[in-house]
């Protein structure tokens, strides 16, 4: 299971960064979320991995998971959508306005800024 | 004798509570506005009245409230005899100031923003004067400096507004720099920030080796805030501001904060050869400067501007002497400058209203026209120029009496000779106050008839000139022991023997007085002559300097920005990602690891399947990723897997939240792509690809050794988790853990999280604004979608299935919000479920139809959200907790079971409020986008699309 958990952070991860390095606007959007989802359950899995314990208080029941990691993910989660909300909205600006939304300014562009 | 006084913090907090209310009694009516702008300026009055003659005997009210300690920060307020007379001058002043913005202001003013602005600078200003550490006054400090800006730029349309608030907030701000590395010298010499503290060790602070640093810092925060020489060039920009607003900050209140400054440590720096020369140099050079200036300016309020600049280097200039008797002196030119510069700004005022002109080529002969203001500019403008039985005169010669017998590097003749010069300039420009606007023969040209105005503003301006007349009658009996309890305060000892009275017998004051007076009646005679040749001479022009040193300074900034980074963004994306993982190989390198000591978990054909479906689907992502409808559901598919994974990995809450966020994030970037092209272009070259594929495998290959490394081995440190699990029930009252940590125990990470969440919020609405009324915002108007639209724009089916659905999912929404405590759900997961049900309305019947039923913006939403949240922590200190404790309790309501209700619930209530808020905040601007405004959704019928006709998109509607 560690090893499944493993590989698919790191899958993720990889994918989002390949995403991240390309060209234009949506693809980077598109890595960063999947970099986000990467993080994330990086984070939650610091509480290593256990099945079936969560942290819900129940008669008769003594061990539970790590509940921490699960509340710093959870607000984790909401503001990422902040987050992504933000640079899309910027994306979308910046297509509007030069008509592009090729990610890399030429430096013609960056010195008429 | 001290006294504990806990009203002198409600002093100052009073300007502060009210600052909100005139921005909402706007609605009921200008006079509703003013009236509640009054009101707490007026109670915060009538408290330091009716403890004014306790101040005045001798009495000083300390009042302490320890905020951190830690840092030597306390909230320590004091009132004594100085404090009384700057907060009386700026609460006094200001309710006349008030009144007077009342009638000022036209009707496109928005005048709750102003009297907002205004209460919220009274506030920092009362701050600062009765403080009593330093820490908290520099907190005061950079908030009058704040809001002086807004004040400053409140004509935002104009430029010189625009400019004028910036250069003023560039050069106090560059001064507040410099104090506070001054104060934090200081209070390191004395031990402790407070002020008590400070003014008991004169002799170690003069005596330390940093006592002439810690004092040309401070003297630079001083200098900048009250325009001294070079600094001066601020103030005459900051004219551009409404003339309440020139009148109250920059000639009564704000700029005397420096002056407020030196005076309350003159105990400590001053009685050095260091302060005398620097200080009192500074503001001989500044009062002759500014004298000279003002007498060649032909606008109102640039005169005025400048004379008070000259007016503070006189005030300075005597503090800066050193001796008991220059500072009783400095305090009781504090009290009548502030009386007859005020009484003349709004007389500028007035006219300028009056006329529609402040310049005086223009007027002339106002005199018949305008006999109320032509008597109340004489009263004050003679005060100004020091001619006797007005307080100005009383003030100047003591003035003149001080600078006859100080000496400048041992030549007596040195101040007396230069202070005349300046009294002369004085005298001038204050006459051609007089001589120029009012006397001389009436004019036909002016721009507009001048006639007086309502009392409403020559009422203010006439009460201060009485005032005027009445000091200069009877000093002693009206500012006498006001006088006396202030200089007390700053000398920190035994007065000098002294007397306020007009007639101090033939001392060489009195011959200084004649000359100046007769002088500057000749300079004025003259002055058509000189100001030909003032006008030919070229000056070094401030703001030209000014905005020379800005530009280089951007230059440099940009050079230097250049040089690193060139705007090619996935270069250095790949080069921060090679950066991390080099980074993260070397710190394992340099540590040690122990054994792995878990066992692994039992892997079976669920999980594999989910693996095998993430995988794949990031595969194809990687590979198809160029049709970008299909990347987005491969990203949905990635996204479910995840939430199944926190399913079954005992994490119920995170599966539900990362669900309803991965639907909102997919009608986000729907909502974009109906923009974006619908393809991306194949256009890396394969070598490209490579490079970025071998980085993408670097940086997820390291990704993925790191988990399995801590995945396998327990942490090194014992968690702290066990704490939450074993108080979760007992004293947070519920079962979900998360939950209970996310609203309770980390109550106040969760508050910063939502203003966060409502700050991007706000963002993202304003950046659509900016874009729809942007040049890019009419191509925005003309702009249609590249392929055809589905042919039936609202399906019935839909509408009908969304409009059933939503009270239930309202009903799904409010019952996990109940349940949050104690079983997986809360604030966060239920926020998203109602915003996706109200999401659901947008989606299906349109933008229109949903904006028009829309009874409340999102706006308030947010606001409510975090003001709940913040309320629920501030309930805690009326239980004399700390913030954002919480209780709990169990009720019956027969027939039903004992349930639990928390205070948490209420901060829940607060998070879910800003949750809805936010985002859908965020999603309906960017459906707005389309439409070319968010605010005023065109709620007409959509025109019945013609089959060959494209209608305007809105992929929402």
């Amino acid at each position: 299971m560690e090893l499944l958990v493993a590989s698919a952070i790191g899958v993720l991860t990889a994918a989002g960064i390949y995403l991240v390095l390309r060209q234009r606007t949506f693809p980077v959007i598109v890595g960063m979320t999947l970099i986000s989802y990467a993080v994330n359950v990086f984070l939650f899995a610091s509480g290593r991995l256990v099945v079936n314990m969560p942290p819900v208080l129940r008669d008769g029941v003594d061990s539970y998971t790590d509940p921490l990691p699960q509340a710093l993910v959870l607000t984790a989660i909401v503001i990422a959508f902040g987050m992504t909300a933000v640079i899309v909205l910027m994306s979308l600006g910046s297509f509007i306005s030069g008509r592009t939304d090729r990610i890399d300014l030429s430096p013609k562009q960056d010195a008429s800024e | 004798m001290e006294t504990i006084g806990a009203f002198v913090p409600l002093i100052a907090a009073l300007p502060f509570m009210g600052a909100l209310l005139p921005g909402l009694m706007i609605r009921a009516g200008r006079d509703a506005c003013a009236a509640f702008a009054a009101l707490p300026t007026l109670l915060a009055f009538i408290l330091l009245m009716v403890n004014a003659p306790a101040v005045l005997g001798g009495e000083v009210f300390l009042y302490r409230i320890d905020w951190m300690p830690a840092l030597g920060l306390n909230a320590n307020f004091m009132l004594d005899g100085l404090g009384l007379l700057f907060a009386g001058l700026i609460l006094g002043i200001g309710l006349l100031i008030i009144l007077y913005a009342r009638f000022y202001l036209s009707e496109r003013d928005s005048m709750g923003q102003f009297y907002t602005y205004l209460l919220l600078f009274q506030g920092a200003m009362v701050g600062i004067v009765l403080s009593d550490n330093i820490l908290l006054m520099l907190v005061f400090w950079e908030l009058t400096s704040l809001s002086s800006f807004l004040l400053i730029g409140f004509w935002s349309h104009l430029p010189e507004g625009r400019q004028g608030a910036r250069m003023a907030l560039v050069v106090t701000g560059m001064g507040g720099l410099a104090m506070i590395a001054g104060m934090l010298i200081l209070g390191n010499i004395a031990g402790s920030y407070d002020l008590s503290v400070i003014l008991q060790h004169k002799d170690a602070i003069q005596a330390s080796p940093m006592y002439l640093p810690a004092l040309l810092l401070i003297l630079l925060g001083a200098f900048t805030k009250s325009a001294q020489f070079p600094f001066h060039f601020w103030l005459p920009h900051a004219m551009a501001a409404p003339t309440p607003v020139s009148a109250y900050l920059h000639s009564a209140t704000m700029v005397k904060a420096g002056l407020f400054l030196m005076a309350r440590l003159w105990p400590v720096l001053s009685g050095t050869p260091e302060w005398f020369y620097i200080v009192a140099t500074v503001g001989l050079i500044t009062m002759i400067t500014g004298a000279v200036i003002a007498l060649f300016q032909d606008d109102l309020k640039a005169l005025l501007a400048y004379s008070t600049v000259s007016h503070l280097g006189l005030i300075t200039m005597l503090l800066g002497f050193g001796t008991p008797m220059a500072a009783v002196v400095a305090v009781f030119h504090i009290i009548n400058h502030a009386t007859f510069k005020a009484a003349l700004f709004m007389s500028a005022g007035i006219i300028d209203h009056a006329a529609h002109t402040r310049d005086i080529a223009r007027l002339g002969g106002l005199r018949r026209l305008m006999p109320v203001t032509f008597v109340i500019t004489t009263v004050a403008a003679l005060s100004m120029a020091g001619i006797p039985l007005f307080n100005g005169f009383l003030s100047k010669e003591m003035m003149l009496e001080e600078a006859a017998h100080t000496a400048w590097a041992g030549q007596g003749w040195l101040f007396p000779v230069l202070v005349t010069i300046g009294a002369l300039f004085s005298v001038a420009y204050s006459l051609r106050l007089i001589w120029h606007v009012f006397l001389g023969p009436q004019r036909r040209d002016y721009p507009a008839s001048p006639h007086d105005p309502g009392i409403g503003m020559w009422g203010p301006a006439a009460l201060l000139a009485v005032l005027v007349v009445l000091i200069g009658l009877m000093p002693a009996l009206i500012a006498g022991p006001l006088v006396a309890a202030s200089a007390g305060a700053v000398i920190g000892g035994e007065l000098p023997d002294y007397a306020l009275k007009i007639w101090h017998g033939f001392t060489p004051a009195l011959w200084m007085s004649i000359v100046a007076v007769a002088g500057g009646a000749v300079v004025l005679s003259r002055h058509a002559g000189l100001a030909g040749r003032w006008q030919r001479g070229a000056w070094l022009q401030a703001k030209g300097m000014f905005d020379a040193i800005m530009r280089a300074t951007v230059g440099a900034s940009r050079w230097c920005a250049d040089l690193l980074h060139d705007g090619a963004f996935t270069r250095f994306a790949g080069i921060f990602v090679i950066t991390a993982a080099v980074a993260g190989l070397w710190a394992w390198s340099g540590g040690d690891m122990g054994a792995p000591n878990r066992v692994m978990a039992p892997v079976n054909i669920v999980a594999l399947t989910g693996w095998v479906l993430l995988v794949g689907a990031v595969g194809a992502l990687v590979l198809f990723h160029h049709n970008r409808m299909l990347a987005l559901i491969l990203v949905g598919v990635a996204g479910l897997i995840v939430s199944l994974g926190f399913v079954y990995l005992s994490a119920p809450d995170l599966a539900l939240t990362q669900i309803s966020v991965e639907v909102v994030t997919i009608v986000l970037m729907l909502l974009a792509l109906n923009f974006l092209p619908n393809h991306t272009p194949r256009e890396s070259a394969p070598a490209r690809r490579f490079r970025d594929g071998a980085i993408a495998l670097l940086g997820g290959g390291a990704m993925a050794a790191l988990v399995y490394a801590i995945l396998l081995r327990d942490s090194a440190f014992e968690s702290i988790s066990a704490y939450h699990l074993a108080n979760s029930y007992i004293g947070g009252g519920g079962t979900n853990v998360v939950n209970v940590i996310l609203v309770d125990f980390r109550g106040f990470d969760t508050l910063g999280e939502i203003t966060v969440l409502g700050i991007a919020g706000l963002i993202i609405f304003a950046l659509s604004q900016a874009v729809v009324g942007s040049s890019a915002g009419r191509w925005l108007d003309q702009w249609r979608p590249e392929q055809a639209l589905a042919g039936d724009r609202h399906p019935v089916m839909m509408i009908v299935a969304t409009q059933a659905l939503m009270p239930i999912a309202l009903l799904v929404g409010v019952y996990i919000f109940l349940r949050g405590h104690n079983e997986p759900g809360g604030g966060f997961i239920s926020g998203l479920i109602v915003a996706i049900a109200v999401l659901m309305q947008y989606m299906a019947s349109g933008f229109d139809w949903a904006v028009a039923r829309q009874r409340f913006q999102y706006h308030t939403f947010i606001a409510l959200g975090v003001l709940i949240a913040s309320f629920t922590g501030i309930a805690a200190w009326f239980a004399d907790r700390p913030f954002l404790t919480s209780d709990f309790g169990y009720f019956r309501i027969p027939p039903m079971e004992q349930f639990e209700l928390a205070t948490a619930m209420a901060f829940d209530l607060g998070v879910f409020l800003t949750v809805v808020g936010a985002v859908m905040l965020a999603l309906e601007s960017l459906s707005g986008l389309s439409r070319g405004s968010v605010m005023y959704a065109d709620i007409r019928p959509a025109p019945e699309p013609a089959p060959d006709e494209i209608a305007p998109a809105e992929r929402m509607s």
